[in-house]
């Protein structure tokens, strides 16, 4: 038995099943104090479900969620130390701001006065000073989602949970919302947990991360072990672009009889006479397309045996003209063996 | 305390669901379908006529009695008016509706369905009583007739046996008058949803193939516009054959079904007679009901 | 939106004024009444007009039988549209959170009693009366009043629970708040509107029944009852009018109050999206 208490949130064995159809399975689950936590998948795979179990809103089929050490299962979201900061921003149209975010001291009786000056505090942490008095129906997207953050943090939580919260924004606002919620995290100090199925914001954001697919857990770990070492198949494919070699053209490549991923940034490219490293795997073949991308090239390789890889390079010394030229000759690429993955089904 | 009791109920959703759907279903199990069940279960018992009592056994004499001529007359009578009634209606319904559904500019269409609404949002007892001022015989539409000097057509109209009586307002053909009146919304609104679903682009078809309007209308708007027809006359055929305020208001002594269902349970204390008679009515519905769904009024609708 | 000139079709002037004189049929008998409740004539209901007088106004102020038949119209609508909010929200909120079984069978029996024809609800009323032996009283009216008075309010709030956001409860929750701090706090101030237009509607309509009433009310004289009453056998026609007049702004002001709440509460939704 693990020792409960120094983790935020454990499961153990959790399952949910809607009648036939299991939305989580069998999760098995830790996350630190502390940490930035991500669940990672497409749709339907279950982070949802497992987030919302997290917050209360749904009891387990069967399995323990634990919080501190304290099993949870029968626990309604309003004991529980956990505040969520929902999709839809889920903001109370009849209240203004600072009404909305000193809703969760109010229903516990902090006095007036104190809740004002909580209430100041917060709109300082997420840059809205003076938004007191507006109207939800008065904000932006942007600002909706900073005072659904700042209520749900004024409540000091030991866990934060975040739906999907950057959704609804538009790229660039996205982007200068995950370094901010980065720093808030720090900042503050607490546990997030983070449900995206961008990978690419996961990666960016997370200490760690779960990766769901049709409700269990494929993989879980810090960004870096996922993008270079996936445990499975769709691991790979889902996160980041991927080449999955299999079958005897793996055969001829590694000399065994394995399935393996290479990151295409991972592959390099030269003529066909140049010398191989012994270090590396290599295979020749045919450009057949080239797609020009500023800042890096990618090449679409037809190997000799049969099947394709992906190949990406920068761009330092070359330009549009010469990396054109280069479709339809013959290349020949080769890789470090330790930058192969291998995967196991 | 109360955090408990919500901890309670959060974990027994089923329970909270008997709690909030109990008080409502239980209300109207036991006070309206309790009641229709008393309906159906008087129409079987009958009145013993020396003691004025109603006798709770099971028997048919009751409904042998709805069909003595006197009541047939009745049945008869009512089905004719609201026969009449629905065709009155939705001949005046169908030009506003029409000139709603396809003339109106947006503006214009909102004001007009809101002025055919109002009607209905107005009390339907003032309304009818509006009428007992209007037909009255020295009234506004009798001077309205002396100016145009048709009182010696109306005098006509009124000395047939069947529709006429002593005066306009207490005659068949008052009552006519404002059973269309007062259901017209009620056909009005069921036929210009019909008719708003008609793609303008069928119009145009059919005039490009060569049809000229009035063709147009009989071979494509008319029969889209049925099922609307329909739906509406559901209302006023039904609504006409189970009112009784009307007949007693302007009717004479010739009965109509509500009227005598009305009779009936009042002095008489025959509830079971009136129950019988009641189930006419629902019987005639339900078959119109049905026919009405083949047709297709519950798309209009 | 800049307006731009209609240009659709233009309709046939037949047509225009056949619509024309519907909507006229519809309208002008109302303004009669109105115009009606001037006449010093006492026993007939000549047109034109002898005269034109407000003295039936202060005479129907004066009338004891008038006052009692309103108070007692007055007070079976409060009491109908209590019944009706409470069952009603209690329906709507049971329909909206759950699935279960039977569930469009709920909303077709709350419809049920305004769907059928008036005189099948009254005379299955009254017939129950007479099985079960039960006296005529306030209660026997109130009653049937809120059969129909149901389905009103539960059609309005069941509608106002479907805009409102679902995430509203649970962040309210996820907050602190249990389920009754989050009915207070939130759930009731988002259906309050809705609340009020189902119970104006709901007030009007039993405020102006007559059908169910005469099968359930025994000797008691509601308004409506009063009115019928001298449909049948005139007494007092120039005070009826003013009573007329009355009884129809009385249900039609609250339901006007009711569509323009409704639409309001639409538009401001538009704007939280």
């Amino acid at each position: 038995m693990n020792n409960h208490t120094t983790l935020a949130v454990q499961f153990e064995k959790v399952c949910r099943y809607f009648g036939e159809v299991k939305a989580v399975d069998q999760a098995d689950l830790e996350i630190r104090d502390g940490e930035f936590f991500s669940m990672l998948g497409p749709s339907g795979s279950g982070k949802t479900t497992c987030l919302r179990m997290i917050a209360g809103f749904d009891r387990p089929t069967s399995g323990r969620i634990f919080l501190y050490g304290q099993e949870v299962s029968n626990l309604p979201p309003y004991e529980r130390n956990v505040n969520t900061v929902f999709q839809d921003y889920a903001l109370f149209p009849h209240m203004n701001v600072a009404d909305n975010i000193a809703y969760g001291l109010m229903v516990k009786g902090v006095p007036k006065a104190e809740r004002m000056r909580r209430v100041e505090e917060m709109l300082d942490l997420v840059q809205l000073s003076g938004f007191a008095g507006r109207k939800p129906s008065q904000l932006s997207g942007g600002q909706r989602q900073r005072v659904a953050l700042a209520r749900a943090l004024i409540n000091h939580p030991k866990v934060l949970l975040l739906d999907e919260p950057l959704g609804a924004l538009d790229l660039k606002l996205r982007q200068q919302m995950q370094v901010e919620l980065k720093a808030i995290q720090k900042r503050v100090g607490i546990t997030f947990i983070f449900v995206t199925h961008d990978q690419e914001e996961a990666l960016t954001m997370s200490d760690r991360i779960a990766l769901f697919n049709q409700g269990k857990i494929e993989q879980i770990g810090s960004p870096a072990e996922i993008y270079e070492h996936p445990a499975t198949a769709f691991v790979a494919g889902f996160v980041g672009t991927s080449n999955l070699v299999s079958g005897e053209v793996a055969k001829r490549i590694t000399g065994r009889e394995i399935t393996f991923s290479i990151r295409p940034e991972k592959i390099h490219m030269s003529g066909i006479g140049e010398n191989v490293p012994s270090d590396s795997y290599s295979t020749d073949g045919v450009v057949r397309d080239v797609v020009y991308l500023g800042l890096y090239t990618r090449y679409l390789v037809e190997m000799d045996g049969g099947g394709d890889l992906v190949v990406v390079e920068q761009n330092l010394k070359t330009t549009s003209m010469d990396v054109l030229k280069i479709k339809g000759q013959r290349v020949r690429l080769h890789w470090k063996k330790e930058h192969v993955r291998e995967i196991g089904g | 305390m109360l955090q408990r009791i919500s901890t309670y109920l959060y974990l027994r959703p089923r329970l909270v669901l008997w709690l909030m759907l109990g008080p409502p279903l239980a209300y109207m199990f036991v006070v309206y379908l309790g009641s229709l069940a008393s309906l159906l279960i008087n129409s079987f018992f009958y009145l013993e006529e020396f003691t004025g009592l109603v006798v709770r056994e099971f028997t048919l004499r009751t409904y042998a009695l709805t069909l003595h001529p006197a009541n047939r007359e009745i049945f008869v009578r009512t089905t004719i008016m609201a026969a009449a009634v629905t065709v009155a209606d939705a001949l005046i319904a169908f030009p506003l509706a029409y000139y709603i559904a396809k003339f109106a500019s947006p503006r214009v269409k909102t004001w007009l369905i809101i002025a055919v609404t109002i009607p209905l949002w107005s009390s339907y007892l003032v309304r009818v009583y509006a009428w007992k001022l209007i037909l009255a015989k020295e009234g506004i539409l009798s001077w309205f007739i002396n100016l145009l000097h048709l009182d010696g057509v109306l005098n006509w109209l009124l000395s047939f046996e069947g529709i006429g009586g002593s005066s306009l307002a207490l005659s068949p053909i008052g009552m006519f008058i404002v059973f269309v009146y007062i259901w017209l919304p009620y056909m009005i609104i069921p036929i210009q949803t019909a008719l708003e679903r008609v793609p303008d682009s069928l119009l145009e078809a059919s005039s490009d193939l060569g049809a000229k309007p009035l063709q147009t209308f009989r071979t494509v708007i008319l029969p889209l516009a049925f099922p609307g027809v329909v739906a509406g006359s559901i209302f006023t055929f039904s609504l006409t054959l189970g009112d009784f305020i009307i007949p007693l208001s302007l009717g004479n002594s010739k009965f109509f079904i509500g009227q005598a269902v009305y009779s009936y349970q009042g002095t008489g204390g025959n509830i079971p007679l009136a129950a019988a008679m009641t189930m006419g009515p629902v019987l005639i519905m339900i078959v119109y009901l049905l026919i009405a769904k083949r047709l297709g009024a519950f798309d209009a609708l | 939106m800049p307006s731009k000139p209609y240009s659709g079709p233009k309709a046939p002037w037949g047509l225009k004024l056949a619509a024309l004189g519907a909507l006229l049929f519809l309208h002008v008998p109302i303004w009669i009444i109105f115009l009606y409740t001037l006449t010093p004539d006492e026993t007939t209901y000549t047109f034109p007009l002898p005269g034109i007088t407000f003295k039936w106004f202060g005479i129907a102020l004066q009338r004891a039988d008038l006052w009692r038949a309103l108070t007692l119209s007055l007070q079976v609508a409060a009491v109908a549209t209590l019944i009706s909010l409470v069952l009603g929200t209690l329906a709507a909120a049971a329909v909206y959170r759950s699935n279960f079984f039977g569930k469009e069978a709920v909303s077709f029996l709350l419809v049920l009693p305004i769907a059928l024809p008036g005189i099948v609800t009254g005379i299955a009323l009254r017939s129950a009366i007479g099985t079960l032996d039960i006296p005529f009283s306030f209660w026997t009216i109130v009653i049937g009043h809120a059969t129909f008075c149901i389905v009103v309010v539960y059609n309005n709030v069941l509608a106002r629970f479907r805009r409102m956001q679902g995430s509203l409860i649970e962040a309210s929750m996820d907050l602190g708040a249990n389920s009754f701090q989050t009915f207070r706090y939130v759930v009731f101030p988002n259906i309050a509107t809705a609340l009020l237009a189902g119970g104006m509607l709901a007030f009007a309509l039993s405020f102006d029944e007559v059908i169910v009433t005469t099968f359930t009310a025994g000797q008691q004289t509601t308004l409506p009852i009063w009115i019928f009453s001298q449909l049948t056998r005139p007494r007092d026609r120039p005070v009826t009018n003013v009573v007329a007049m009355f009884v129809m702004l009385i249900t039609f002001l609250p339901i006007l109050f009711a569509q323009k709440l409704s639409a309001q509460s639409a538009g401001m939704e538009e704007e939280t999206k």
